[in-house]
């Protein structure tokens, strides 16, 4: 048994088969579906957490990789001021990628990014929405920062 | 994805033992390429060694020179104080790679071993790919082709090494510790990689069950400059077309010394020693310029699609060595 521990809580997890990504083992047998599965190769963002404060993509990790690190999904953050400004702000259309969008994005203030909206078009820019609601994305954590 | 075990040993030499007493193992770092080719299809082993909590991981300052654990991460080794101080060019690089997502989780040993992002290798339904199948021909040579090699490349491989960071260490002479049940041994960056030939499938100095435990990066003196100039399709998260890493030291209007190297367009990492040659001692001028691009840019291996990248590259050069020396 390998143990992950997700936003603080701690769950068995039977990984016999080492093929489960930290991505499947959110959503399929933790039931944690806010970490969107886009393109599933590393290219979209959409299943961006936070592993031991650092974000990763959830697709290329391996769960078994996992036992001992601090994972934060979105259902960890405890209505962050990123959040209130994505829906201020009108930050998405579909909102497949706006999980995603908000951990990168909590990570970039983390990380002293956000500088400037050239700074944060960049350091955003592993988080792809095909809605191209990027303008509004940048508006929401420009505010964050600002405010921080 | 294919079925495989999954192995975590404590120590270096255990994890060099499980994959050297077994053809079908390897090693498992960062997993930003290796586990997408595995859902790929394209790469299958039967067992994965997990290496990244093994101590290969930190930046160590040895004289001129920079240590840097194999199983750093890129975001580690770009935060790093001295390596944005002497030799920008390689931050530079490293943060116009990928995103930081894949930068979090990507190591510095994993970056040189990156495979290359064809679309032929990296669809196990195309039957023509001798880096994937030798022998079976290649599908980009007679098909469509655009972000593939010029130089270094032959009938048999067209594939592009598509590492940013691989291409300012290439021109820092860095060098890559490798160990193995029988010991250690260092490899020149610029000797490591091997040109496609014949043989697409072998594209480095690697033995089955040797790790790259570490890399040195030759700090360039105080008073060098530096630049990587990446061009792409889009402004940022994308691979390069083209891209020239140049360092150089002045006197006045004077190049004294350059080390140049370019991405994007060759099948390994290209040193342009022929540029340097031409830069050395030599007035910072357009003229001079255009003669380090034309002696770079010799004898490329081009396809329709790839045309473009003879005159962009020559620009590219030219580009960089005119902002550096300016």
């Amino acid at each position: 048994m390998t143990t992950l521990t997700v936003n603080g809580t701690e769950y068995p997890l039977d990984l016999a088969d080492p093929r489960v990504t930290l991505l499947d083992a959110l959503r399929d047998r933790l039931d944690l579906t806010g970490t969107k599965k886009g393109c599933d190769q590393g290219a979209c963002g959409a299943c961006t957490v936070l592993s031991d404060g650092r974000r990763i993509l959830a697709c290329l990790t391996l769960a078994a990789q996992c036992d001992g690190r601090e994972i934060t999904t979105i259902e960890g953050l405890e209505s962050h001021p990123m959040q209130d400004a994505f829906v201020r702000h009108d930050a998405f259309q579909c909102g497949y990628c706006t999980s995603g969008q908000i951990m990168s994005a909590v990570a970039l203030l983390g990380e002293n990014r956000a500088g400037t909206d050239a700074d944060i078009r960049e350091y955003m820019s592993g988080n792809l929405c095909r809605c191209g609601a990027y303008s509004n994305i940048v508006a929401a954590v420009r505010e964050v920062a600002r405010n921080a | 994805m294919r079925e495989f075990r999954y192995e975590r040993p404590a120590t270096v030499a255990e994890a060099i033992r499980a994959v050297s007493h077994d053809p079908e193992a390897d090693f498992l770092a960062g997993g930003t390429t290796e586990v997408d080719l595995m859902k790929d299809g394209v790469f299958h082993p039967d067992l994965l060694v997990d290496i990244t909590r093994l101590p290969l991981r930190g930046v160590r300052r040895n004289g001129t020179m920079l240590q840097v654990g194999a199983l750093t991460t890129m975001e580690e080794l770009a935060a790093d104080r001295t390596l944005v101080e002497r030799a920008p060019f390689v931050v530079e690089a490293l943060l116009r790679g990928a995103s930081a997502q894949l930068r979090n989780m990507a190591t510095i040993g994993g970056n040189l071993l990156q495979r290359t992002r064809c679309r032929y290798f990296r669809d196990p339904a195309v039957p023509a790919c001798n880096k994937r199948e030798p022998g079976s021909g290649c599908e980009a040579v007679n098909s469509v082709a655009r972000m593939h090699a010029i130089l270094g490349a032959s009938p048999a491989c067209i594939a592009l090494h598509a590492s940013d960071l691989a291409v300012p260490l290439v021109a820092l002479d860095a060098v890559v510790h490798i160990q193995s049940e029988e010991g250690e041994r260092l490899v020149p960056l610029t000797q490591f990689y091997l040109m496609p030939g014949e043989t697409p499938d072998r594209e480095n100095v690697l033995r089955h069950g040797e790790l790259i435990t570490a890399i040195d990066i030759p700090l360039p003196p105080p008073g060098t400059r530096s630049i990587y100039l990446k061009i792409r399709d889009r402004a940022s998260y994308e691979f390069a077309l083209t891209s020239a890493a140049v360092a150089v030291i002045m006197d006045g209007g004077v190049i004294k010394e350059a080390r140049v190297a370019m991405g994007g367009i060759g099948t390994i990492p290209w040193r342009c020693f022929e540029a340097e040659e031409v830069l050395r001692e030599a007035p910072a001028t357009p003229d001079t310029f255009r003669s380090a691009a034309d002696g770079t840019i010799r004898d490329p291996f081009v396809v329709p699609g790839t045309a473009f990248k003879v005159e962009l590259a020559k620009r590219t050069l030219i580009r960089a060595l005119t902002e550096v020396t300016s």
